[in-house]
């Protein structure tokens, strides 16, 4: 599959779930805002390794709220921690979905450790996840997309050729808490 | 309150701002105050791993309507900085920053010394305010961090060195 594909039927899933979705730095991004924009997606421009952690802290933050948060392999082992407080916290609100393509996709795809032998599925069980997903086909990723925990999509080496976000950093979190976060001062 | 204790100053002042939200990394000067945090109903405590990871749960949290702050010691500072400025910088997102300073007067752990000296010049090449009060001042100053941090969409600092820890009222 894909990453675009797979990136394409979270999208949907998210929408239809009324999911706030969390984009990860670079294509991934660039991939989620060309095939489902919304007001409720954040794109995350900078600070790669944070996707999950800011997923997690809107989870916490809004217990009555849908959070998914899509991350890559190399971001996740950038911020290997991030499992075990997800683990620790265990909300059931919380979805972090990682796109495993083996490789820093944005950059030139130079080959990371899951390419080789680190097994990210394994390390959130290892790091106390209570529910830890694998997902290979575009029907598994529709049906793990229910879940809470960590869900590792594989995906293929490989960036769409997508525009990038024409959207300010400014715009993108001003929508994005028009929703939410509707009363709070600086939305 | 004159009888309040260093951590106690702090803590009321955190909850004069309305802080409900707060991430800790622990430093053995932020002790009674994680305790005191953790206690309170009316905070949510997430301890954890690295201070990076504190400021993007924070900034979640922050576009969950939260209020938060970060405990953490002043080396988290170095861990921190990418996220405070292409996270926190870029979108504007706000966060108090309670950090133990250490490194100064009163040090015994040489390996504190290097950041402790470069903290606060970390701290303006960032842009970020700091304020740096005794325990008599703190509770109003720590309530003040906040407001200006939401006011000015912007990180600020409460630096809270050895000295300050040791003080009684």
């Amino acid at each position: 599959m894909k990453r675009i594909e797979a990136i394409s039927i979270i999208a949907r899933e998210a929408d239809s779930q009324g999911a706030l979705l969390v984009g990860n730095i670079g294509y991934p991004s660039r991939e989620l805002f060309a095939v489902g924009d919304r007001a409720s997606n954040f794109y995350m421009l900078g600070s790669m390794g944070l996707a999950s952690s800011i997923g997690l802290g809107l989870a916490l933050a809004l217990p009555k709220w849908r959070v998914i948060a899509i991350d890559g392999d190399g971001a996740v082992l950038m911020n290997l921690g991030t499992l075990a407080t997800l683990a620790d916290q265990d909300p059931d609100n919380y979805l972090l979905i990682i796109l495993d393509n083996g490789c820093y996709g944005s950059t030139g795809s130079q080959p990371t450790c899951t390419s080789r032998r680190a097994d990210l599925a394994k390390l959130a069980v290892g790091a106390g996840v209570s529910e830890v997903k694998v997902a290979a086909t575009a029907g598994e990723v529709r049906s793990d997309m229910a879940k809470k925990g960590v869900l590792v999509v594989k995906v293929e080496i490989g960036n769409a050729d997508v525009p990038v976000i024409e959207l300010s950093s400014e715009e993108i979190i001003e929508r994005f808490m028009a929703r939410s976060a509707p009363s709070s001062p600086s939305s | 309150m004159m009888d309040a204790s260093p951590s106690e100053a702090v803590f009321m002042g955190m909850k004069r701002a309305g802080v409900d939200f707060v991430v800790s990394v622990p430093c053995v000067n932020l002790r009674e105050l994680i305790r005191l945090v953790d206690a309170d109903p009316e905070m949510e405590h997430v301890p954890v791993t690295r201070e990076e990871e504190g400021v993007g749960i924070s900034a979640g949290a922050y576009m969950g309507g939260r209020r938060t702050a970060l405990l953490m010691q002043n080396s988290g500072l170095g861990n921190s900085i990418n996220a405070l400025a292409s996270l926190n910088g870029l979108y504007k997102i706000p966060l108090l920053m309670i950090i133990s300073h250490r490194g100064g007067e009163g040090e015994t752990i040489a390996g504190q010394v290097p950041m402790g000296r470069l903290t606060p010049r970390l701290l303006d090449a960032m842009g970020i305010p700091r304020f740096s009060p005794v325990p008599q001042e703190a509770e109003e100053v720590v309530a003040g961090a906040w407001n200006l941090a939401q006011a000015g969409r912007t990180p600020v600092a409460v630096l809270l060195d050895i000295v300050f820890w040791r003080s009684l009222r």
